[in-house]
């Protein structure tokens, strides 16, 4: 690794008087690069941190299939110190369900946008859910797909601006938003579910708790958990990076509103 | 060893399981539905799963997560299921996965889809053609055998004459190698430094700031594509073409009342023969161009318009002329119960060959 490249080293005619840090300082353990070509403001990046820190906290990792669908977070799916199955857009849930069956004994989480998993495979985080398959599903909304530069997806909030939505998705148009999370919340097979997100420190402390919530869930076999991360997409929102944090506040999480919708009791 | 009385779909699900199929995962449609009922009621007694699932994407989906695992895993429905499943087949394949596929399919239509592959990119999937149930039998256990040795999905091509025909059959246990699984799934990888990547992307983490390389990962696919079609033995199954005239090739079922024919034409002193190819990829061309070696024409039948022929066609490369005596035969449902495969019907058409 290169860790020195782009980091700007400053002269000075004195020592420093604490030690230098560098990325890989910050970077959790389970994650191998800590550096990423995802855009600046990214807030996918945060959401993976949260997982994988909850991962090493519960002691799980080497019993850890991730299953990656794709978008921007398929960056992380080579570079992570947990084995990943790579799905197709859409399908991560049915494959996290034949990995869970073929093998009861493996923790098995899957990481998908609001493009994947609600717009090409929603029925199958549905029918995963309903099943009440043992897995944890993430699903990172940040509104957009984000790949492709910024396009409506099906969790698109009424008013936003999008490549495709000029003027902003309007109902008349371009139909409503689907609320995954209180969907999955009403269905009978659904052991936990919660939406968080990352546009700020509590938020994010906040997601980590249900990231745990959600993973301890399927460690006692409660059944399907779920948590959906409301992201940041400067890019795709056309803001700047700085206000992504406040729009997300504003537009996304006032439709996609941040709380747990649903805890089974523990046993 | 004692043979027993079996429709084919049964037959096949025993197969399957005594091969070491512990996942299946389907959705019911004719003629398929009746493999899955019998996978669903067998495989729970053997510690297996089966999963009835919600489609056939669902359905390609669990089957790709077990095989990930080294489970021994199957699916299947007929060509139009498959024709569903077709993305995840492609992806599978570029990740490297073993799979047993069926295509209990409707007459003889999806030989292209098999063959060729309806998905997308630069990959193939060896395909079996059994003509019958005892066949079909040994077809799957070499399935199991071929998947785990390449590491490729491979397809069974039956019909509905196949899952409904009752026949006695005999179950050998199957010559069960050791395959190398340590690309296989199950967490422990996790935390060394070094863990594992099934990825239609990439056969390994790069752990680098550059992401994936397609170009790199599908090159290596193609080398393994390459030695698999190397080394993969084609089979075909030949018969009466001593001094044969005119040579015949059909493949599964229809290769049976074309078989018919052929011997009941012999019987008549009438110099035909018979080319069945048991491996429609790789395509049994040497064999194929064997057996036309010395024939004036050489005629193909199959259950649909004309696919098959353009493999015999190139495996004859223009040293015979090749007449298509096949044609799309069905009854009202498309199930595939055809009213040409009578060998009346075959013997008529094969005999105008010999008038040209």
């Amino acid at each position: 690794m290169t860790e020195h490249d782009g980091l700007n080293i400053v002269p000075t005619g004195r020592p420093p008087s604490i030690p230098a840090t560098l990325v890989r300082d910050f970077t959790p353990d389970l994650i191998d690069v800590g550096t990423h070509h995802l855009c600046p403001g990214c807030g996918e990046p945060v959401a993976m941190r949260a997982a994988l820190e909850v991962i090493a906290e519960l002691g799980v990792v080497q019993r850890t299939v991730g299953v990656f669908g794709i978008g921007c977070y398929t960056a992380f799916s080579n570079n992570l110190d947990v084995e990943v199955l790579q799905a197709l857009h859409g399908r991560a849930p049915s494959l996290a369900t034949g990995v869970k069956r073929a093998k009861p004994g493996t923790f098995v989480f899957t990481v998908q946008g609001d493009g994947d998993m609600v717009n090409e495979g929603l029925q199958e985080v549905i029918h995963t859910a309903a099943r009440g398959e043992n897995v944890t599903c993430i699903m990172l909304n940040n509104g957009v797909f984000g790949e492709t530069g910024g396009h409506m997806t099906a969790t698109t909030v009424i008013g936003q601006r999008t490549k495709n939505t000029l003027e902003g998705r309007n109902a008349e148009d371009h139909g409503n938003p689907i609320l995954l999370a209180n969907m999955i919340a009403g269905l009978d097979g659904s052991a936990y579910v919660a939406r968080g997100a990352v546009n700020n420190a509590h938020n994010v402390a906040l997601t980590k708790q249900m990231i745990t919530a959600a993973f301890e869930s399927q460690i006692a076999r409660r059944g399907f958990s779920f948590v959906e991360i409301l992201t940041m997409c400067p890019t795709g929102w056309f803001v700047e990076t700085t206000e992504a944090p406040a729009y997300l506040g504003d537009n996304l999480a006032a439709v996609h509103q941040i709380g747990v919708l649903k805890e089974l009791a523990r046993a | 060893m004692t043979a027993r009385l079996l429709e084919g779909s049964e037959a096949i699900a025993e197969a399957m399981i005594g091969a070491g199929c512990r996942f299946f995962a389907g959705y019911p449609m004719t003629p398929f539905t009746e493999v899955l009922e019998h996978m669903a009621r067998l495989l729970p007694g053997v510690d297996g799963v089966c999963m009835n699932a919600e489609s056939e994407l669902e359905a390609i989906g669990m089957a790709w997560g077990a095989a990930a695992t080294g489970t021994p895993a199957a699916t299947g429905s007929t060509g139009q299921g498959l024709s569903l499943m077709q993305e995840s087949l492609a992806e599978i394949t570029l990740a490297r996965l073993p799979l047993v596929v069926l295509n209990m399919a409707r007459a003889q239509g999806d030989y292209f889809q098999a063959t060729r592959g309806g998905g997308h990119g630069d990959y193939r999937h060896i395909v079996l053609a059994p003509i019958d149930v005892p066949e079909a039998v040994e077809l799957v256990s070499l399935a199991f055998d071929l998947t785990f040795r390449w590491r490729n999905p491979v397809l069974v091509f039956g019909d509905y004459y196949l899952a409904h025909t009752a026949q006695s059959v005999d179950f050998r246990p199957p010559a069960r190698a050791d395959h190398d699984l340590g690309w296989a799934l199950d967490g422990r990888s996790g935390g060394s430094g070094q863990a594992k990547l099934v990825s239609p992307l990439g056969g390994f983490k790069r752990k680098d700031q550059s992401g994936y390389n397609l170009a790199t990962h599908y090159a290596s696919c193609a080398a393994a594509t390459a030695e698999m079609v190397a080394g993969v033995t084609p089979l075909a199954d030949v018969g009466f073409i001593d001094h044969a005239e005119v040579v015949v090739v059909a493949f599964g079922t229809p290769g049976r009342y074309v078989r018919a024919a052929v011997r009941a034409l012999r019987a008549d002193g009438v110099p035909v023969g018979y080319v069945r190819p048991v491996t429609l990829f790789p395509f049994p061309s040497e064999a194929v161009a064997r057996a036309c070696e010395g024939a004036r024409r050489v005629a193909v039948y199959e259950n649909n318009q004309g696919q098959m022929i353009d493999d015999v066609r190139l495996a004859v490369l223009g040293r015979s002329p090749v007449d298509f005596i096949g044609g799309l035969s069905l009854d009202s449902s498309g199930f595939g119960i055809a009213p040409d495969l009578d060998v009346q019907v075959l013997r008529a058409r094969i005999e105008e060959v010999f008038t040209k």
